[in-house]
């Protein structure tokens, strides 16, 4: 089954080119087949290779499967090569599934549009993308993947091209992940310089061969990664982009901006682990970035009023966890959040776009209510993804998830407890804005009629989600509630006990285990962790409640609030995203353009305005001699004749 | 007495051409034409072509020229028409036309005189012989020349279709667009 | 028969051939335009019959014919455009079209 794998992301490419090449041609039934049907294939050999691997692993815990070999330059040899170890089967799976659901949903969702064909010759090539750039099995290959979502994404959140608007919002998120991309690049490049290969097993077994534990190199280096991975996943200061992204279709929200391209900075990132440990500073930043990032957008999800905005920043938010797993070392803390996240985010996107189609385009919370009633398993659905999302404690995949970072944080102990306050604090806010949007959206009194409700092409991917929702965090249960590690035990293949681990272990001195899957110290035993999860619990529960009261019982409390002075300034900036987007404006944006304009008549400016001159003159010139005079042209054939007697003779 | 003939045609044929190009009306013009065509093929006579001549006479002056009267009798500009073109047969509107007239001239004299190389400007005409004769022409036409006959007479069918499709309507007279 | 020297029938043919260019390059009348064309070809042929008399072969008088040929159906087609041009502007003033002006 193995031989297999290059079907996986080959599959959704051929689709991008039939659809690409023929789309124009083909009818929107033919279009939705061929988009929903490469996904479709994709992941089911990919559930089947799942099934593979876990029922028989391939020798050495990973597979690799050569397709050809891509380039040469000196000693760099990128092969076009396939990497599957239990990380990247993570992914692919979660991608491939969560993938072909929203291509299900977007037969739906995208009915009636225009370029129908050419969405999907979109998704499917995000797909492939995505898929390069996790099962890549050197960095160069990862980086044509991550290259291509970027692409994609910029393709995709300029969908509608005719409202210049998200012309410009898909520049922006271009540009802000390419400044990520270009400290990625360079972060490649030191890599190469210093161990000699891009090929991933082999580079990390370098790494921890060469560098010592916080040797600059490895800081320079993890720090050049991060920078990547902030932007591509729209963490601290790169996140600007991800709110304005909104305005690409919902299906493309929830896919790229929320379950699938913004964490491809937690791949990279889970994928060069060793590195992250040789440098305790970077991991250390990690952990900070995605601490105070989950701060900042969970204050900024509170004040939103676009439903698509709120889901947005609380994706930001929810990154934000992954990347303090990170910081702590939770490897498989973090893939696994990133998994639920996927699960319940899509859904809560896709709930949303059902809502905002329903009511007609209506995006404002502030005018929808009631719903309910009106929309059923839309409701329901979205209250699961919700309850996810705010962790709500034993039945909600997220629950699991979040609590594993939580307990992970703590243990690494030391300083890392400030990013154990600073997650739980999160998860307080995560619950006050989860409970305002369903309260808000879903309850009190009906503001907009319901226009369209949702065929079964976009309720039936919610259904499937929010049972994915229910039982995905089934895979990890902590040791509090009956020990099930099964995720960590899986996960061990990719992150477990390597030199490079027990470096990590012995330069914090922690016994951190957590990668392993092995048994947790008893120096902290069972009660400490039964306490924090409790803890994170009443303070879940604590944030529901407020929301509920405030928004829901006595709405005129939280009107009082954001009219009040503070509120009001708060909110305001807030709303505004802590004011990132006036900073860099300020900072960046003006002088780029004023000193662009000065530049205007540069050399190539010259250039190529002279070229345009010299066409305008010699059009002048020529066209001086078309007077449609017959005695004017006879006298031109004259003029040439005897030229061409005199150069004959006497030339 | 060959010779002088052959300078006095020649003479002929200038003097009628530039009345040709100097006449006031059209069909002064093509009167003229016609005396220099005749001027020219007794030209021809002299040279020892006889079958050419004799061609020029009736093909030329008495094809192509009728047309030419034809057409022009059809036509029957209005007299207004022809005064207006006095003015071009101005001094200033010649003096264009004749420097490069005069240029070329200069340019055609001095390579006939220098000689082409090869020495093809050297020599005599000579009298008529059965080389060029007409039998010898019609043995050439007939010979190395045939293809170029028969293309020549696709090139007349040509003409004629076209002549035909161009001329159809406005022989009928009708209204219509070019 | 004395012989010529065949540089006086070339330059009789040149100045033939000038006097039809002066034509076609002073006269606006199109018929006159036509005209002159018709005195240089006829200029041309005249050459050709002369090189063929100098050098004693049939292949001049074999070109002049072809000229001849060629002048006729270009007369033919001429005129009928003339008609044409006539018929369409009211004037046979080269001028009167001259709407395809750059």
């Amino acid at each position: 089954m193995y031989a297999w794998l290059w079907t996986i992301p080959a599959l959704p490419l051929a689709g991008f080119l039939a659809l690409a090449l023929a789309g124009g041609r083909l009818s929107r039934r033919a279009g939705a087949a061929i988009g929903c049907g490469a996904a479709g294939l994709a992941a089911a050999i990919a559930i089947a290779i799942g099934i593979e691997f876990l029922a028989s692993p391939p020798p050495g815990g990973a597979f690799a499967q050569q397709l050809w070999s891509w380039w040469q330059v000196g000693a760099l040899r990128p092969g076009i090569t396939l990497y599957l170890d239990p990380l990247s089967l993570v992914f692919t799976l979660v991608v491939t599934v969560v993938g072909f659901l929203i291509h299900i949903y977007s037969i739906g969702y995208m009915r009636g549009d225009e370029a129908y064909n050419r969405f999907f010759a979109y998704l499917n090539l995000f797909v492939g993308a995505m898929l390069m750039l996790v099962l890549g099995s050197n960095l160069v290959l990862l980086y044509l993947g991550w290259e291509g979502v970027g692409l994609c994404s910029y393709l995709l959140i300029g969908f509608w091209y005719r409202d210049p608007a998200n012309g410009a919002a898909a520049r922006k998120a271009f540009v802000v992940t390419r400044i990520g991309d270009t400290a990625m690049a360079i972060g490649l490049f030191l890599l190469f310089w210093q161990l000699g290969t891009l090929e991933l097993p082999a580079l990390l077994e370098r790494a921890a061969g060469t560098w010592p534990v916080g040797s600059g190199l490895a800081t320079a280096t993890a720090l050049l990664l991060l920078g990547g991975a902030v932007g591509k996943s729209a963490q601290l200061p790169l996140q600007t982009w991800l709110p304005d992204a909104m305005a690409g279709p919902t299906p493309v929200s929830a896919l790229i901006h929320a379950a699938t391209m913004v964490t491809a900075g937690v791949y990279l990132i889970a994928r060069t682990h060793v590195i992250f440990s040789l440098a305790p500073f970077a991991l250390w930043m990690v952990g900070i970035v995605g601490a105070v990032t989950l701060l900042l957008a969970g204050c900024s999800a509170l004040v939103q009023t676009d439903i698509k905005r709120v889901l947005a920043y609380s994706t930001i938010s929810q990154i934000g966890y992954m990347f303090l797993a990170l910081g702590v070392g939770a490897w498989s803390a973090a893939v696994m959040h990133f998994m639920t996240h996927a699960f319940f985010k899509a859904l809560l996107f896709m709930g949303a776009g059902a809502v905002i189609l329903a009511l007609h385009h209506e995006q404002e919370i502030g005018r929808m209510g009631g719903l309910w009633r009106r929309l059923p398993v839309t409701f329901w659905t979205f209250v699961i993804g919700g309850a996810s999302l705010a962790a709500l404690p034993l039945v909600t995949s997220g629950f699991y998830s979040k609590d594993w970072i939580l307990w992970e944080a703590w243990l690494a102990g030391g300083a890392h407890r400030w990013l154990w306050a600073a997650g739980l604090a999160g998860a307080f806010l995560t619950a006050l804005y989860t409970g305002r949007l369903v309260f808000l959206v879903f309850f009190g009194p009906e503001r907009t009629a319901v226009s369209r409700p949702p065929g079964t092409a976009m309720r039936l991917p919610l259904v499937v989600l929010a049972a994915l929702a229910t039982v995905g965090g089934f895979v990890e249960i902590p040791a509090t509630l009956g020990r099930l590690p099964l995720f960590s035990r899986f996960l061990a293949g990719t992150f477990g006990g390597g030199a490079h681990e027990q470096a990590y272990d012995a330069a914090h001195g922690a016994v951190h285990a957590a990668a392993t899957g092995a048994a947790h110290a008893t120096a902290h035993g069972h009660t400490a962790e039964a306490l924090l999860q409790l803890l994170a619990v009443l303070v879940t529960l604590a944030g529901l409640g407020l929301a509920y009261w405030i928004f829901l019982r006595r709405r005129e409390l939280s009107t009082r609030l954001a009219t009040s002075g503070l509120g009001k300034g708060l909110s305001r900036f807030w709303l505004a995203g802590w004011g990132f987007d006036a900073l860099y404006d300020a900072l960046i944006v003006r002088p780029f353009v004023a000193l662009a304009r000065l530049n205007r008549a540069d050399l190539f400016d010259q250039i190529s305005r002279g070229l345009a001159g010299l066409a305008r003159l010699a059009h002048g010139g020529l066209a001086a001699t078309q007077t449609g005079r017959l005695a004017l042209y006879a006298m031109g054939i004259v003029l040439g004749a005897i030229v061409a007697i005199a150069w004959m003779v006497w030339g | 007495m060959t010779s002088a003939l052959f300078y006095i045609a020649g003479v002929v044929a200038l003097l009628a051409t530039l009345m040709v190009i100097r006449a006031r009306s059209a069909a002064h013009g093509a009167l003229y034409l016609v005396v220099s065509l005749l001027a020219v093929a007794v030209v021809f006579f002299t040279l020892g072509a006889p079958f050419i001549g004799a061609l020029e006479i009736i093909v030329y002056a008495g094809a192509i020229m009728v047309l030419f009267v034809f057409v022009i009798m059809m036509l029957n500009v209005p007299p207004s028409r022809r005064i207006r073109a006095g003015f071009w047969l101005s001094p200033r509107a010649w003096f264009g036309p004749t420097l490069l007239a005069l240029v070329l001239a200069a340019e055609l004299a001095y390579i006939l005189v220098a000689g082409l190389p090869g020495g093809a400007g050297v020599g005599v005409l000579g009298a008529p012989d059965a080389a060029t004769g007409p039998k010898g022409v019609a043995l050439s036409l007939f010979g190395p020349y045939m293809l170029a006959v028969e293309l020549a007479s696709f090139l007349l069918l040509a003409g004629l279709v076209g002549a035909y499709h161009l001329g159809y309507r406005v022989a009928r007279g009708e209204e219509e667009c070019a | 028969m004395s012989a010529v020297p065949i540089m006086h029938g070339l330059l009789l043919a040149s100045a033939l051939f000038l006097l039809g260019l002066l034509g076609v390059l002073v006269r606006r009348n199109v018929i006159f335009m036509l005209m002159s064309v018709e005195i240089m070809l006829n200029a041309a042929g005249l050459a050709f019959v002369l090189a063929g008399a100098r050098w004693g072969q049939p292949d001049g008088q074999v070109m002049f014919i072809f000229i001849l040929v060629m002048a006729a159906a270009e007369v033919s087609v001429g005129l009928a455009l003339v008609l044409r041009l006539y018929h369409q502007f009211k004037s046979l003033d080269s001028e009167s079209a001259r709407s395809l002006r750059g």
